[in-house]
């Protein structure tokens, strides 16, 4: 039981990284129709943005967070949507789908190129001690990086409800003709959708390279686990995808605990294939909003 | 007494607290050419869309030649005889006018094994090239479809939907957004067909100057039950009819 | 005219290639080819039929283990193909059910899961697949005749089995099905209402796509005569889809131009080393931008730009889904 429950709660802080990126991927996928499969490098690069202010700059780590999430914000936020998604839009489809996956390669060799291609360790933002939750060892690092991403969840739900420009946002998501009618500026609602994606993952990042360790090739699980989450909680909302996120992270460790190690991997893929072939709207979507 | 060419039974569709279509009944006989319209929202394209299969009725049944086709995918409706045009445009954009029209008729031709070994135009060429200058759209016979007028490609469309030599052909707006002296064209050609091979024709409608002198028959729909049905003169000065467009 | 004369000087450059040259660059052409048969199939699938694959590296993953696993138990290659190519066929069918529900994005995710799924199998289970060390020492074919253990007779034996699979494909996208294929991708509402049953000829178009990607499969054991998972992960799907969409999906040669690209560019760009991964994926967020309709309609671009317009007949093979 006890073991139980420290699988279950490592799981649901895992989980709750994940949703972070799924989130980032439901708004993007809303606000311009993009898919991005490079969404797994996304969060793997922003830890490298910190290391190169950290190890190059030898700045503080305050002053490196910053850094990374600046960069990550200019550089997956704005130059993407600018360089790439921007003059692609037109064509749509399967010429971005290939740009993307592309730019993922890109992004992960360059890391490689520049960075190297072992694992680096990465601070770690929170204490390594643990303490005692009802008979189970529970790390506060597991618990810090829960309360982190639910509170970032929770900051971004109240700016896209309350604020002025939050609903703006939306409404683009919901109706762009409409919007565009009604005097809100599309364009940029769409371009504060990309720059808030890139936050999210540069948030994700920080959070998850203490635990994985920060390397070149962390991408390759996490922007598949990052779609099937979103997939999971219905592709339209934050709360499906904060659900689907924190889902397959207990599922995950759950399998790899009890059951295999060695299809630990195929759980979320098996998951993705069954909800789009039995429920495409995702466990807790509903229907509208799903046609591609 | 013929077999009616369609037969509509009791259709009812709702959308949650919405009775989209409430209860119609009709029946179109051989060569006849029946307008459906009536104020938006009367539930004229729901009852199109029940008619064709796109959207399953809550109750009521319909039938086309005698038999019913309830519950049938749209490619089996146009394997029974049933042809249809579009509202929006609806053509293989990157496909020549001639390979669009083939295409319209192949797949009523042998055993889906048998086209892999056919001829590549499945021996449609000549049949085509018929209909495709039955529709004026000679000179346009290798250009990509997409590449067309928006006019022109309406009669594309059209002609896709007689390819197969339909016994009935349900038309979705022919005329919107066509200019005028293309639509003038259209209903002759229209005409034409019905004259000439009998064909069925059912035709939803806006354009009232158009239904009026295309049509034998007129169905008028308002809030998803027929108010009114006759000739198109009789329907015209019938005051129900110019309430529902006026009071609605 | 002007077609069979290109066709023909083609075929002539195709026959004496490997002359004179070294065992590396016959190598090399084997395994343009080889992948200029997987790439083939794609485009049937997504080029003609306008559905998103990126599983094709797990069907010349099949094709391959098939046939390794039988010519290593004595049977002739000739009979193991067959098998093989069979598999795929009804593995490529399975996999098409999902694209009768959902397209798009959502098909290009459920596809890449199949593939990854494939390579946790094919790594995980060591009694058949031999594990993450794969199987080796497949026998080359002997046709009696033509022993093709050594590297020019390969490469002919190789380029007979290419062009068999062009030839029935060009009669296949000849047929009515290639106007369906296509009139599945332009339009499947209006392809379906003219009497296309789209649900099968979609199954077809997987079907005969992942086929193809079996075959390339069975080529690849005896080409490599070493088969390990890693050569059918996810990112060789992505080559081969590369391939399809660099050449220009949807036009007959594009998947033979698309696989010297891809398989051609890094030997060119060897000397950048490390960067090359690099380059390359520069290159193709490039070419997606300036032309998304890949080098042939890249192609077709500049030579509408510097000659009279004409009637475009020749794009008549259509075009990007």
């Amino acid at each position: 039981m006890a073991e139980f429950l420290q699988v279950l709660f490592s799981g649901l802080a895992t989980g709750s990284i994940y949703a972070l990126a799924a989130i980032g991927f439901s708004l993007v996928w809303q606000a311009a129709q993009v898919v991005n499969f490079a969404q797994g490098e996304f969060v793997m690069l922003p830890a490298f943005f910190v290391l190169v202010a950290l190890h190059w700059f030898g700045w503080p780590l305050w002053a490196a967070l910053a850094f990374g999430l600046a960069v990550a914000v200019a550089v997956l936020g704005l130059l993407f949507k600018r360089l790439i998604v921007e003059p692609m839009l037109p064509a749509g489809g399967l010429p971005l789908i290939i740009a993307t996956m592309a730019l993922s390669i890109l992004l992960k060799e360059g890391t490689k190129q520049f960075y190297g291609a072992e694992a680096q360790p990465f601070p770690s933002l929170f204490p390594q001690s643990t303490v005692r939750l009802g008979g189970a060892v529970v790390a506060w690092q597991d618990i810090l990086n829960l309360a982190v991403s639910l509170a970032v969840v929770v900051a971004l739900t109240l700016f896209l409800n309350r604020s002025r420009i939050g609903r703006m946002m939306q409404a683009t998501a919901q109706n762009p003709a409409v919007a565009e009618i009604l005097g809100v500026n599309t364009k940029r609602m769409v371009l504060y959708t990309f720059l808030i994606n890139a936050a999210l993952a540069a948030v994700a990042s920080v959070l998850i390279s203490p635990v994985y360790l920060a390397k070149f090739s962390n991408g390759e699980t996490l922007g598949l686990v990052a779609f099937i989450a979103a997939i999971v909680g219905g592709f339209n909302q934050i709360r499906g995808a904060l659900a689907g996120g924190l889902l397959i992270g207990v599922l995950d460790n759950l399998t790899a605990t009890y059951v295999t190690t060695e299809y630990r991997a195929a759980l979320p893929l098996v998951m993705l294939i069954v909800i789009i072939l039995w429920r495409p709207q995702g466990l807790f979507g509903t229907a509208e909003g799903r046609q591609v | 007494m013929t077999v009616p060419v369609l037969a509509v039974r009791d259709i009812a569709k709702g959308f949650g607290a919405i009775r989209a279509v409430d209860g119609v009944s009709f029946e179109v006989r051989p060569g006849e050419i029946l307008g459906l319209i009536g104020p938006n929202g009367s539930g004229k394209s729901t009852l199109f869309n029940c008619i064709l299969g796109q959207l399953t009725p809550d109750r009521g049944s319909v039938e086309v030649n005698g038999r019913s086709v309830s519950g049938r995918r749209p490619f089996e409706l146009s394997r029974l005889g049933v042809g249809r045009t579009f509202q929006q445009l609806s053509v293989f954009p990157k496909m020549s006018v001639l390979d669009n029209v083939i295409l319209a008729g192949q797949e009523h031709r042998g055993s889906l094994l048998g086209r892999l070994f056919a001829a590549p135009d499945a021996g449609l060429t000549a049949e085509a090239e018929r209909l495709i200058a039955f529709f004026r759209l000679g000179h346009l016979r290798d250009e990509m479809a997409g590449a067309l007028s928006y006019g022109q490609q309406k009669l594309v469309d059209a002609a896709m939907a007689f390819m197969a030599g339909p016994s009935l052909v349900l038309l979705d707006e022919p005329a919107g957004g066509v200019n005028l002296t293309m639509l003038a064209g259209l209903k002759e050609r229209l005409i034409a067909y019905n004259r000439e091979h009998g064909t069925t024709f059912v035709v939803i409608e806006h354009n009232m100057e158009f239904v009026m002198s295309l049509c034998t028959r007129i169905i008028v729909l308002a809030e998803g039950r027929i108010i009114a049905e006759g000739p198109p003169e009789a329907v015209r000065a019938d005051p129900r009819v110019i309430d529902a467009y006026l009071g609605g | 005219m002007k077609r069979l004369l290109l066709l023909g000087l083609g075929l002539v450059a195709l026959l004496v290639a490997p002359l004179g040259q070294g065992t590396y660059v016959t190598y090399l052409l084997c395994s343009w080819l080889t992948f200029g048969i997987a790439a083939m199939g794609l485009n049937l699938t997504l080029g003609y039929a306008g559905q998103i694959s990126l599983a094709q590296a797990s069907f010349m993953g099949i094709g391959a283990y098939v046939t390794a696993l039988l010519t290593l138990a004595g049977w002739p290659w000739l009979a193991a193909m067959p098998l093989a190519v069979a598999a795929c066929f009804l593995v490529g069918l399975a996999l098409g059910f999902p694209a009768l529900r959902v397209q798009g994005h959502f098909l290009a995710f459920v596809t890449l899961a199949f593939n990854t799924l494939f390579f946790l199998v094919a790594r995980n289970e060591d009694g058949l697949t031999g594990g993450p060390y794969g199987l080796s020492g497949m026998p080359r074919p002997d046709f009696g005749l033509l022993d093709t253990a050594q590297q020019p007779a390969f490469y002919y034996f190789t380029l007979a089995v290419f062009l068999a699979a062009a030839v029935l494909l060009w009669g296949i996208v000849r047929s009515p099905w290639g106007r369906a294929f296509k009139g599945l991708r332009e339009n499947p509402i209006r392809a379906e209402s003219l009497g296309l049953d789209t649900r099968r000829i979609t199954l077809m178009a997987f079907a005969i796509g992942s086929a193809y990607g079996g075959l390339a499969g069975a080529l690849f054991s005896p080409l490599v005569q070493y088969v390990e998972p890693g050569s059918f992960a996810f990112a060789q799907s992505l080559r081969i889809l590369l391939m399809v969409v660099v050449g220009g999906a949807g036009f007959f040669f594009a998947p033979m131009l698309g696989a010297a690209m891809v398989i051609l560019l890094p030997e060119v760009l060897r000397f950048t080393e490390g960067y090359y991964l690099m380059i390359y994926a520069g290159a193709v967020i490039v070419l997606m931008v300036v032309c998304p309709e890949g080098l042939i309609g890249l192609g077709g671009r500049l030579r509408d730009r510097f000659q009279a317009p004409r009637p475009r007949g020749d794009l008549q093979e259509g075009a990007r889904p």
